[in-house]
């Protein structure tokens, strides 16, 4: 790469940040003050494009009605987000930590399907920026004018992001809820209003960044996801809470993607290598690094001990060997009683309730968030899958080699995430589960890339969909029992212990981390089991199962059943499967119904489905008492 | 706490009931469709108008086999795991007669193996890879839409005549775009063996950084450039490469970029002289098409995409399959399907008993910009037949059973 094409490929970079900036710089905002996860960061930043768009149709296309579109869509975004909150999100602060996250994703599918209605299923593309449009020569090199103008709003909105926190008396209250908001609040500070206006502002970023990428992005229904992914991993990169620190690490990451593009395909040692391919993980790759070396991100601080997060979780409950019982019964009775297709919903659920309860045991009694959970319910199913057709073993021992692959991996990556805790280790499993995920949807000669491998039937006494319930049924149910009895075990005890005081458990002689990395290669084993039970039961498998959008609906499903109740995950996994598959055949915006049908439970049952009946059977028993 | 447990044992039986509702024959004849009707919706919603106007023409004449039809349509979110429970529900529960849709590669393949699995006839309307006929073709599946393999096949004549020697590649990272690279550069090497590829740009689906990529392609000088780019990732490719000059003097190929469903976004960007696969709906004046275009624009107070003619001609060719075998049962159909003539939109097709794919075939020329829309301004069909490779070649590729 010659001189000035590297010089303009960082320029490339550099604007490519500028909007990726103004996302991070808002969920970093409203991370810091409310402590919530912003799921539908991104669906904002779409619908700032899309507002751009209809306002510029309505105001003409000369820079005045092209600016004050952009602003006005970044304002109306802001009611929006403003609107979340007050709506759904004030509802829900007391509940567990993280819940607030389901809440927001349910706002992203409603947000899709509303885009959907109101602008149509065709890509819309904008004008480009009147008075803008022409490109500067730099160096023989052509680069458009409204990308140089982008580098340098970048910092300019950095700039008066500062003033506003630094200058001002809301910035004052917001840096000081962002230290310690139990402070803020004992002092007299209206939380509400400080939320409510903190989510404003977050909601404008995104929507600005949006707006403003209108001459070069259609708006489409894909954004909402592509970005989100993209503005966590700036967040986490930059440290969270850190505004220099988000601008730093979009530059870094814009620049880095411009780089793998410029550096094409290069010939070391008679091999080549296609840079261009690793633009789809280089963001992760840049995470990982970066969280190893740096455990709060590259400006980040080590956070404040949060003191309300609520009451201490209760203790868990064993179940009721009655009440499973009845459900083994009525499991073992359902293929004699119905068809096919109800054996295949059940398995389905089956293997998603053993991820989800895999998941639970890391999440809940062992306190470590996985963003990136489904690396090992892939890397089963796809080990399931490769030992079967590329090792040529028998489907029995492929099946049950399975897991202790995916055990394999959770050794590795653990060992370096429970040296991280909260966001920054669920930062780091999302980072290894993308890395994971990018390897099997481009090694076409092992995983056969992105088509996925298929014809991987069990054998032939198991073809029978019947048989092959009851297998699911067995290894799926085993390995729940296994995981919930581990929690009632010493180990148990000293994960919790770790959990709930980690300062205690370590000067009573506990290994923590040792204990926590164990849990994690527990946790990845049965989710691999799991992974392997559905492979062979669709008989194919694509890079989709180790995707993002799997680990998220893993995480939906613990907090739909509740994360502070051990069965909670089981029916959450059912639930949530089943509602799913249920609404699709009714209605075409069924994504929207969904994420309705998911507020409405997260408003009644803060403490999850099982959470919110245990209390509801508990009032109902103290009445008759 | 023995309240408790009856309580909890009660609701735990009442959601195990619901699961076991049984479900009854319907008089009409049911195919059931998957598709990804919200990932894929720009395709989708023309596709599926396509198939509703196929089943009121089916209907209205009378149906078939003295029946009606009805599609029951399911959407797979994208996803080929849900897209085999959906076919899983569809045959055991909803009693469909055989399998028809799907649009990406992947979910493709997996209903088509699962199809093998069922013995059951599965007609593939969208997926493009070439795999499902070829490499991981099976005895139960059949497809409706060109090809990867065949539409970069109808483009190369141009891309010969022309006789540019460097080419750079730009393409989608997954299975269409690396097919349809892999694909072009083979044909062209064979047609033409002075070709030089001197750039080769694998981007994200739905995430191109077109600035970065068009530098990186200037940089490399071509005097050509093949691209498989298609959706939003083309219109941010064809902007920064028209602001940034990367277009001047150099002469493009993009497959797809005719069809309707990407080019009408471009506007009066579009283009001018990309040479393309693509579907010119208003210039095309064969008998049967005016029929269709006239029957769908009084429906639907809309004009057809690509899409509404693939959705159609799925129909029409499981009603035809059906209509030839004379009974529902999964081995005539098969049968029937071997050497099925179909006449579709865009004239009579045949799916050929060799590999199970159709003669369906496209529209190539080139592109063009008239009343601030783009449009193709240079047109020819050609037949899906004339772009295959040799029934020699394809035994090789296809497994034996």
């Amino acid at each position: 790469m010659s001189f000035p094409s590297l010089l303009i490929q960082l320029l490339n970079g550099l604007a490519d940040a500028s909007s990726l900036f103004m996302v991070s710089a808002g969920l970093s905002l409203i991370f810091g003050v409310t402590r919530i996860v912003n799921f539908a960061h991104g669906s904002l930043y779409m619908l700032g494009l899309y507002g751009a768009y209809s306002l510029i149709e309505l105001l003409g296309r000369t820079p005045l009605g092209f600016w004050s579109a952009v602003i006005l869509a970044a304002f109306a975004v802001g009611i929006v987000g403003a609107l979340i909150e007050i709506v759904v999100l004030r509802r829900i602060y007391r509940a567990p930590e993280l819940f607030q996250l389901l809440a927001t994703f349910a706002v992203v599918l409603v947000i899709k399907d509303v885009a959907l209605y109101a602008w149509g299923s065709e890509d819309l593309v904008g004008p480009r920026a009147p008075g803008l449009s022409m490109a500067v020569e730099i160096l023989g090199k052509r680069i458009p004018a409204y990308d140089l103008l982008l580098i340098v709003i970048g910092p300019v909105v950095l700039g008066l992001l500062w003033l506003l926190l630094a200058r001002t008396r809301w910035g004052a209250l917001v840096r000081a809820a962002t230290q310690d908001r139990e402070m803020v609040g004992a002092l007299g500070v209206d939380q509400a209003k400080l939320f409510t206006s903190v989510f404003f502002v977050g909601a404008v970023l995104a929507g600005l960044g949006g707006a403003l990428q209108i001459p070069r992005e259609p708006a489409n229904l894909d954004l909402d996801l592509t970005v989100i992914a993209d503005a966590f991993v700036v967040t986490v990169v930059g440290g969270l809470g850190s505004l220099p620190g988000a601008l730093l690490a979009a530059v870094l990451i814009g620049v880095a993607k411009a780089l793998c593009i410029g550096l094409g395909t290069v010939h070391v040692l008679g091999v080549d290598i296609v840079f261009s391919k690793l633009v789809l993980v280089v963001e992760f790759v840049i995470m990982g690094v970066v969280l190893v070396l740096r455990p709060y991100g590259l400006l980040g601080k080590p956070p404040a001990a949060s003191r309300a997060a609520g009451a201490a979780p209760l203790p868990l409950a064993a179940p009721r060997w009655q009440t499973a019982l009845v459900w083994i019964v009525v499991l073992l009775a359902v293929p004699l009683v119905s068809d096919d297709y109800v054996a295949a919903l059940l398995i389905d659920i089956a293997c998603f309730g053993l991820f989800a309860v895999s998941l639970h045991f890391i999440m809940g009694p062992a306190g470590m968030i996985s963003f990136g959970h489904a690396a090992y319910f892939g890397l089963g199913a796809y080990a399931g899958a490769v030992l079967l057709k590329r090792a040529g073993l028998p489907m029995e021992a492929a099946f049950l080699l399975a897991p202790f692959c995916a055990a394999l991996f959770a050794l590795v990556y653990g060992w370096f995430c429970v040296r991280l805790s909260g966001v920054y280790l669920a930062m780091l499993t999302l980072a290894f589960a993308q890395i994971t995920w990018s390897i099997i949807f481009q090694w076409d000669a092992l995983t056969s890339g992105s088509n996925g491998m298929i014809g991987i039937w069990p054998a032939a006494w198991l073809a029978d969909k019947t048989r092959y319930y009851y297998f699911a049924m067995v290894f799926c149910g085993l390995g729940v029992a296994l995981l919930w009895r581990v929690l009632f075990s010493p180990f148990g005890y000293v994960l919790r212990a770790g959990r709930d005081s980690p300062l205690r458990a370590e000067a009573i002689g506990i290994n923590v981390r040792g204990f926590q990395w164990a849990a994690f290669v527990l946790a990845g084993t049965m989710a691999g089991l799991a992974g392997a039970v559905f492979a062979f039961s669709k008989g194919s498998i694509s890079p989709s199962a180790a995707s993002i959008s799997q680990s998220t609906d893993g995480l939906v499903m613990v907090l739909l059943g509740g994360v502070e109740t051990l069965t909670g995950p089981v029916v959450g996994a059912g639930v949530f499967t089943w509602l799913r598959d249920a609404l699709a055949r009714e209605t075409d915006y069924w994504r929207a119904v969904l994420g309705l049908v998911i507020l409405l439970i997260v408003v009644l049952f803060p403490q999850g489905l099982v959470g919110g009946l245990k209390m509801l059977l508990g009032r109902f028993r103290e009445r008759r008492a | 706490m023995l309240t408790r447990n009856r309580l909890l044992a009660g609701a735990s039986a009442l959601v195990a009931l619901s699961f076991v509702a049984p479900a009854f024959a319907q008089e009409p004849i049911k195919l059931g469709e998957i598709n990804s009707y919200k990932a894929f919706a720009a395709f989708l919603d023309p596709y599926k108008k396509g198939m509703e106007l196929a089943v009121d023409q089916v209907n209205a004449a009378g149906g078939v086999l003295g029946r009606k039809i009805e599609v029951v349509s399911r959407d797979d979110n994208g996803n080929p795991a849900d897209a085999v429970r959906a076919a899983e529900e569809l045959l055991s529960r909803e009693k469909v007669a055989f399998l028809i849709g799907t649009f990406p590669s992947n979910v493709g393949l997996a209903v088509a193996d699962f199809a093998k699995q069922k013995k059951t006839l599965f007609i593939a309307a969208e997926p493009l890879t070439d795999k499902i006929v070829w490499d991981q073709g099976n005895p139960y599946t059949f497809r409706l839409r060109t090809s990867t393999y065949m539409q970069t096949a109808m483009l190369i004549p141009d891309a010969v005549k022309l006789h540019k020697k460097r080419w750079a590649i730009v393409y989608p990272n997954y299975e269409y775009g690396q097919s349809a690279t892999a694909a072009f550069k083979k044909l062209m090497k064979e047609k033409q063996p002075d070709v030089e590829f001197v750039a080769e740009q694998a981007t994200p689906l739905g995430k191109i950084d077109a600035g970065a990529v068009v530098q990186a392609l200037a940089d490399a000088k071509p005097d050509a450039i093949f691209s498989s780019l298609f959706g939003a990732d083309l219109a941010k490719f064809v902007r920064a490469g028209t602001e940034r000059g990367l277009f001047k003097g150099v002469t493009v190929f993009d497959l797809l970029g005719g069809e309707p469903e990407y080019l009408d976004p471009l506007k009066d960007e579009a283009p001018d002289g990309w040479y393309v696969t693509g579907y010119p709906w208003s210039d095309i004046k064969t008998p049967e098409h005016t029929k269709f275009l006239d029957a769908y624009r009084a429906k639907f107070k809309d004009y057809p995409r690509l899409g509404s003619v693939v959705g159609y001609s799925t129909v029409m060719s499981a009603v035809a399959a059906i209509k030839k075998a004379g009974s529902l049962d999964q081995a005539k159909l098969v049968a029937a399907m071997a050497n099925l003539a179909v006449d579709t939109p865009f004239g009579p097709i045949t799916y050929r008993a060799i590999d199970h794919q159709s003669t369906m075939g496209t529209f190539v020329g080139q592109l063009g910009v008239k009343d601030g829309k783009g449009y193709m301004k240079t047109w020819r069909f050609i037949d899906g037949k004339d772009a295959l490779p040799s029934d020699a070649d394809v035994k090789k590729m296809r497994p034996a059973n």
